[in-house]
């Protein structure tokens, strides 16, 4: 039995024949998204910065959503932060259903902002707090991601 | 209680649950619409305003209300995932309040066990953020709340399992429940793993099934023949969509939605009888009893121990058996209603709690992301 939850029960059939990431990823990059999207391609984790208020922004947006100004440029982020959580999937769909098990953790980086990964080290070694530093993982032609390992 | 009686629930079904193949939604909602308005007395052109929530239209109320034969003069088709239907009960409330209805009908239906979903590719917009690193949505995201509040807090595995065992023992009594077979704690912890910490047994059933509630005016209320069980507050709430965006892996927005309902309720924790709680997984449970303040954060685990919400311990919560042990059709929140309502009116048959007088009722939606607390009470 596979567990759908309190959302309405779409994952089953939503892989159905998908079988790259790309074919997930790519046609919902837009004009808002590009630039995140084509930066890890270049080896460069870029996040947003409101000029305004002063706060990073994680996931990119026109507008900023502490202060609602739309001074927002892109910054290069070190890459480094730490575990917020992390779980270990042993039951996935479409093309991370070979993939098990793996590791997908929430990373907070030292800007403040906080975003969907996989972590990356030894399954004994990964915890909650641990330092990690990003890694671009390119997982299909042309996609790369942003992974992060343990330091 | 200081709340001012303004609306009541007078009817409540479920369709046929479980397995339904040959079954569309259309007819789970028909069926249950049918026997709820039949339980409250009233007939379907009595119907001024209808609720639904579901994914199975583009928009879903046009297409129920055409297939009911109902033209509301109000409709709601608010989607906020499995709370929906809580807050269908506020927002019933308050057209009641500001007179523009005086019959809902608020109704659900899913075949996620025979049919599971069509729908189209779900990656756009925000959803691209998160999709590429493979976590099964939605348990994945739970695991990632219950790994951050046992890290906080010591909370253990064994303790989330009190949860799925209580349940079960409720699911025992109750005819209608899919899953009957009792269970201990070790045989959660011996299922296998989905998302560590989240075993199977952790996790929801996947059923079938439909469920209608009527809520109508006090006027309304006065000229039927029923118990009235009415409807002393209610608040609702969402903090995040995704789960990487929610600003507390440990605290939900039922902090909010329970304090807005316990205070329009004007009642205490302690007043409540039965607790009618999402349990889409076991961790669901056990932040929202922390969030909505049953207990103070980090302290679920010991609150839940000794199977206190089980049969015949001291507070009685998901008396039906459940999300995880009696149905789960994605969206579970209008099955809570159902059970508060029937427990209210003493006809809970084998599973009753005796003289509950007072219903906490609360709904989680999405990825802990939506909440919708409904105080009810029997006069």
């Amino acid at each position: 039995m596979v567990p759908v939850g309190c959302c309405p029960p779409r994952q089953l059939l939503f892989w159905g024949g998908i079988k790259l990431i790309k074919d997930i990823l790519e046609p919902s990059i837009d004009q808002e998204s590009k630039s995140f999207w084509d930066g890890l391609k270049n080896e460069q984790l870029l996040i947003q910065y409101c000029d305004d208020c002063q706060n990073y922004i994680f996931y990119p947006r026109s507008i900023c959503p502490h202060c609602f100004s739309e001074k927002i440029r892109w910054r290069n982020s070190q890459g480094a932060g730490k575990i917020y959580s992390y779980t270990v999937v042993h039951q996935a769909f479409g093309p991370f259903k070979q993939e098990v098990p793996f590791v997908v953790g929430i990373v907070e980086l030292d800007e403040g902002v906080r975003m969907m990964t996989r972590i990356i080290g030894k399954r004994e070694d990964i915890a909650i707090d641990k330092r990690v530093t990003v890694v671009f993982e390119k997982v299909d032609d042309p996609i790369v991601l942003p992974y992060f390992r343990l330091v | 209680m200081k709340s001012e009686r303004v609306a009541a629930i007078v009817g409540v079904a479920e369709s046929d649950l479980g397995k339904t193949p040959g079954k569309n939604v259309l007819q789970l909602q028909a069926q249950a619409a049918k026997l709820a308005l039949e339980d409250a007395g009233l007939t379907k052109n009595e119907v001024d305003a209808l609720f639904t929530a579901g994914n199975w239209a583009w928009a879903p109320s046009l297409m129920l209300a055409e297939y009911l034969g109902i033209q509301p003069k109000y409709t709601d088709s608010t989607n906020i995932g499995g709370s929906s239907f809580e807050a269908h009960v506020g927002h019933a409330v308050a057209g009641i309040n500001a007179g523009l209805f005086e019959v809902a009908l608020i109704t659900y239906g899913s075949t996620s066990r025979t049919n599971p979903g069509r729908s189209a590719f779900p990656s756009a917009l925000t959803a691209q953020y998160e999709l590429p690193y493979g976590l099964p949505t939605p348990v994945g995201a739970y695991a990632l709340a219950a790994m951050r509040h046992m890290h906080q807090y010591g909370t253990t595995s064994e303790q989330l399992a009190e949860i799925a065992v209580a349940t079960r023992k409720w699911a025992t009594l109750n005819e209608k429940a899919y899953m009957r077979e009792p269970i201990e704690i070790a045989d959660v912890l011996n299922s296998r793993l989905i998302a560590e910490p989240l075993h199977l047994l952790d996790c929801c059933l996947v059923t079938d099934g439909g469920g209608a509630v009527v809520v109508v005016s006090k006027r309304v209320a006065s000229r039927l023949n029923k118990k009235l069980i009415w409807i002393l507050g209610h608040g609702e709430s969402h903090s995040h969509n995704t789960i990487a965006n929610m600003p507390d892996l440990t605290m939900t927005s039922a902090r909010e939605s329970g304090r807005a309902a316990f205070e329009m309720a004007g009642i205490t924790h302690d007043e409540i009888d039965i607790a009618e709680i999402y349990d889409s997984f076991t961790i669901t449970v056990l932040l929202t009893l922390e969030a909505l303040g049953f207990c103070k954060p980090g302290e679920g685990g010991a609150f839940v121990s000794g199977q206190r919400t089980a049969p015949g311990g001291d507070f009685p919560m998901n008396t039906n058996g459940g999300g995880l042990s009696y149905c789960h059709p994605g969206m579970y929140g209008i099955f809570l209603l159902i059970e508060a309502v029937r427990q209210l009116r003493g006809e809970g048959g084998k599973r009753q709690v005796e003289n509950a007088k007072l219903a906490l009722v609360h709904g989680t939606g999405g990825v802990l992301s939506s909440t919708s607390t409904v105080i009810l009470g029997r006069d």
